[in-house]
């Protein structure tokens, strides 16, 4: 057996008094051995953060690790000294993190913020640190290392911005890389590149990757030691919630008018500069969809893509600047507000953030009568359907007494769809409603909207980047790319035999299928 | 709720402006039965008496009564203590109703330009404008077009205020109502005005209570200011401004007709800005640490 990196032996991390639980991480022991990647998966809260900071030694002053040993090439992290521990951050320990905006300094050039380490941690002078620093941005593969030198981190994409990330953390060729999800903000095709980048310079320079990670198909991915044959009754639950690539057997088409329909949306928006001359950018161009009752309609595409630009249209959240927009047999789509908002109750949404979607200054109750009170329902009416929506989105009615703050981000989307349900939608559309759940969250969600669909017959339109989510709930799916629709279909047709060539990246992109549970006992 | 009066109450800042405040708003409200007597009554027996001396007070009436000049009298033989204690009330009135003035018409037009983008440019250019004049030369200004009275000392205090007040607000404004909890409540039908005042407002209440009482503190100064100028409000109303700029003529001998009222300014603005900043740093997010 090789020598271990890192090797941490019984650590725990208390948690300050009053949290749901004593300790953060409990009991951990793990090693990484040279070259070899080990993945830690776990949904929000189960710890994995706190213990990548520990090692790092930047974890929070509320939190203390009270027991265990932290080894890094055989040296004691826990008992170094902030002097030594500074030392070996960037030396002998990278770290790549999730947000590539919030990690790299906005006031400063990408050039500079790469200098200043190797500033502080060789005694190299300028011209040789230059040298090394175009050297490694050659070696992350961002096109023209020299104008990346001088440019602010505003100024590159998500993906080149999580490069030059990488490329502080692995300059000095550090023994340890630690990864805290580093593709989660980035788009499939993008997250797809990075993770053959972080593969490759590991490879190249023998470090030991540790990988945090929520995304079972990014850990089949890169981790060495796949979990091939989960043990453990909480890792085959993460497992099984993980949507898979393969439609089910397509549902009989729904006949009857559109609820809700819209063609040849387009939406420029219009930037003047300081002459006062006109820059239209177009958001979205010519997008047409039918949703009818009891199917769901599924709208794919990467950030950018003009997807929810389309949705905040057909719900008249945001004024296209072309096309037809139906609800049922009337027209919305230059209807003023104010006619517009007897018609409001036929096409509800929900959307992607659960922390923001709900007033934090209001009771839950108080949220989920607004829309039913503002179609005309006395307060006692709609109160009593609130309390029997709450038992439909499985809570308890004294939760309406609540406070958002007090819920869960599963519990407050659940909300968030008991409020569009109280107006009786004919249309549900749902902005990346999923999209900020763990896994087996996002499985109890996508069940509820399933199901509220078959009772009441509600037409669903469904946006997401994800396309496993798309797989499991869509009838129907539109991949949108650069504001345009590029292909449409029935779900089963287009995941077998994508036409458009954007879609076929797309799905070339997507990380790889999970490897087949083996000995799967019932 | 109880939550956040508990954290209120934690904070040391919040606790010693709170306390300061409230003994001069006993003080002030509680005057006629602190040993004071008429704060207007002129005594010619008791000309530039000095602190702390005892002797009969002639009231206006005739009649007489025995009383102890904790601060001195003034050149006209007026009761310096309790010209102080009345003058409590005007600064804290002052203070009070500037802040509410400002918040009010500030906040409206703030909420206006912030939600409406047409209205936005107009209004904020004129706010723009507003904000170049002098806070003090515009207030003087205001004073002498409407006549001195309370009310109109009042009004002419806060609006210099209005535009910062709409600034903050717009700003609020702007960034609530992307939110997706007001979108959400743009499509369950809610009219506008009251997406304004369920949704927006309450969310941007903690700001805007801090900033009342930063106006709240330099209201209490700027009217102390004018009053010295003899601007402010009438000589016959006491405020602390009014003694100060009365006694400036003899301060060389009778330096007390401008340190008493002093000694109640200086802690009255400065417990109000504690208890500001301390308000902003339990309120305000952006100044709450991490995990707490």
């Amino acid at each position: 057996m090789s020598e271990a990196i890192l090797s941490i032996h019984g650590l725990s991390v208390a948690l300050p008094a009053g949290g749901d639980r004593m300790h953060a991480v409990q009991g951990i022991s793990l090693r990484i051995a040279a070259g070899k990647t080990l993945c830690v998966v776990g949904e929000s809260g189960s710890g994995k953060s706190v213990m990548a900071t520990t090692v790092m030694g930047l974890l929070d002053k509320a939190l203390r690790p009270d027991a265990g040993e932290v080894l890094l090439q055989g040296e004691s992290l826990l008992k170094a000294a902030p002097a030594r521990l500074r030392e070996l951050r960037g030396r002998t320990m990278g770290m790549v993190f999730q947000e590539p905006m919030t990690a790299l300094n906005p006031v400063m050039t990408c050039g500079d913020q790469v200098d200043e380490l190797l500033a502080t941690h060789t005694d190299w002078p300028a011209a040789k640190r230059r040298a090394e620093i175009l050297q490694v941005f050659e070696r992350v593969r961002l096109p023209e290392p020299e104008r990346m030198l001088r440019s602010y981190p505003h100024q590159l994409s998500g993906g080149q911005r999580q490069r030059i990330v990488i490329a502080m953390a692995v300059i000095l060729k550090p023994a340890l890389l630690i990864c805290d999800e580093p593709t989660t903000a980035l788009d499939v095709t993008t997250q797809k590149e990075i993770l053959r980048l972080i593969a490759d310079l590991q490879r190249e320079q023998g470090s030991a990757v540790l990988f945090i990670t929520h995304d079972m198909g990014v850990v089949a991915e890169i981790a060495d030691e796949v979990l091939r044959r989960p043990r453990e009754t909480y890792t085959r639950q993460l497992l099984a919630a993980v949507p898979g690539m393969t439609p089910p057997a397509p549902r009989l088409e729904p006949a009857g008018a559109a609820l809700l329909a819209g063609q040849g949306v387009g939406k420029t928006y219009i930037a003047r500069d300081w002459l006062g001359r006109a820059r239209p950018t177009q958001a979205l161009r010519d997008a047409a969809v039918a949703v009818r009752a009891g199917e769901t309609v599924g709208i794919v595409g990467e950030s950018g893509s003009g997807k929810s630009t389309f949705a905040r249209c057909l719900i008249r959240l945001i004024d296209p600047t072309e096309g037809r927009i139906h609800w049922g047999a009337d027209e919305v789509a230059t209807l003023p507000e104010g006619r517009l908002r007897p018609l409001r109750h036929r096409v509800q949404v929900v959307f992607q953030d659960p922390n923001r979607s709900l007033n934090p200054r209001r009771t839950v109750g108080q949220s989920l009568v607004e829309g039913a009170m503002n179609f005309g329902q006395s307060q006692a009416e709609a109160e009593a359907l609130a309390a029997e929506l709450m038992q439909q989105v499985r809570l308890p009615v004294d939760a309406l007494q609540r406070y958002p703050s007090q819920f869960s981000g599963g519990q407050r989307q659940r909300l968030a769809i008991a409020r569009a349900l109280a107006c009786k939608p004919q249309v549900l559309v749902a902005d990346e409603a999923v999209s900020a759940l763990d896994v087996s969250v996002q499985a109890q969600i996508l069940k509820l909207l399933r199901e509220a669909q078959d009772r009441l017959g509600l037409g669903l339109l469904f946006i997401t980047h994800d396309l496993r989510v798309a797989a499991q709930l869509c009838d129907r799916v539109i991949v949108m790319h650069q504001g345009r629709i590029v292909e449409q279909g029935p779900t089963a047709e287009l995941y077998a035999r994508p036409q458009h060539a954007y879609t076929r990246s797309l799905f070339d992109a997507a990380p790889a299928a999970l490897p087949a549970m083996e000995d799967a006992p019932a | 709720m109880k939550s956040v009066v508990r954290k209120l109450l934690a904070h040391s800042a919040i606790r010693f402006g709170a306390s300061v405040l409230g003994v001069l708003i006993a003080l002030a409200l509680l005057a006629p039965w602190l040993g004071t007597v008429d704060p207007a009554a002129m005594d010619s027996a008791n000309i530039n008496t000095q602190a702390g001396a005892h002797g009969t007070f002639s009231l206006l009436d005739g009649t007489s009564l025995a009383h102890t000049f904790w601060m001195g009298t003034d050149n006209f033989g007026r009761d310096i203590y309790s010209r102080v204690l009345y003058g409590t009330r005007v600064s804290l009135v002052v203070g009070l109703f500037t802040a509410i003035v400002a918040l009010l018409v500030g906040g409206l037009l703030g909420m206006l330009a912030g939600y409406f983008r047409t209205l936005d440019a107009v209004l904020m250019r004129f706010m723009d404008g507003l904000m170049a004049i002098p806070a003090i030369l515009l207030a003087i200004a205001l004073v002498a077009a409407m006549g001195a009275k309370l009310w109109t000392v009042i009004v002419a205090i806060a609006i210099p205020e209005i535009p910062r007040v709409t600034r903050l607000v717009r700003s609020l404004v702007l960034t609530l109502r992307e939110e997706p909890f007001v979108e959400a409540a743009k499509a369950l039908a809610t009219p506008t005005p009251v997406i304004l005042l369920r949704h927006i407002l309450p969310n941007a209440m903690a700001p805007l209570i801090v900033q009342g009482t930063f106006i709240a503190a330099s209201a209490v100064l700027t009217e102390a200011i004018l009053s010295f100028l003899g601007l402010g409000l009438p000589a016959d109303i006491p405020t602390w401004g009014n003694i100060m700029a009365e006694g400036r003529v003899q301060f060389t001998q009778y330096p007390g007709n401008v340190l008493f009222p002093a000694l109640f300014l200086v802690p009255t603005v400065l417990a109000i800005n504690l208890l500001g900043d301390g308000l902003r740093d339990v309120l305000d997010p952006k100044f709450a640490k991490r995990g707490a």
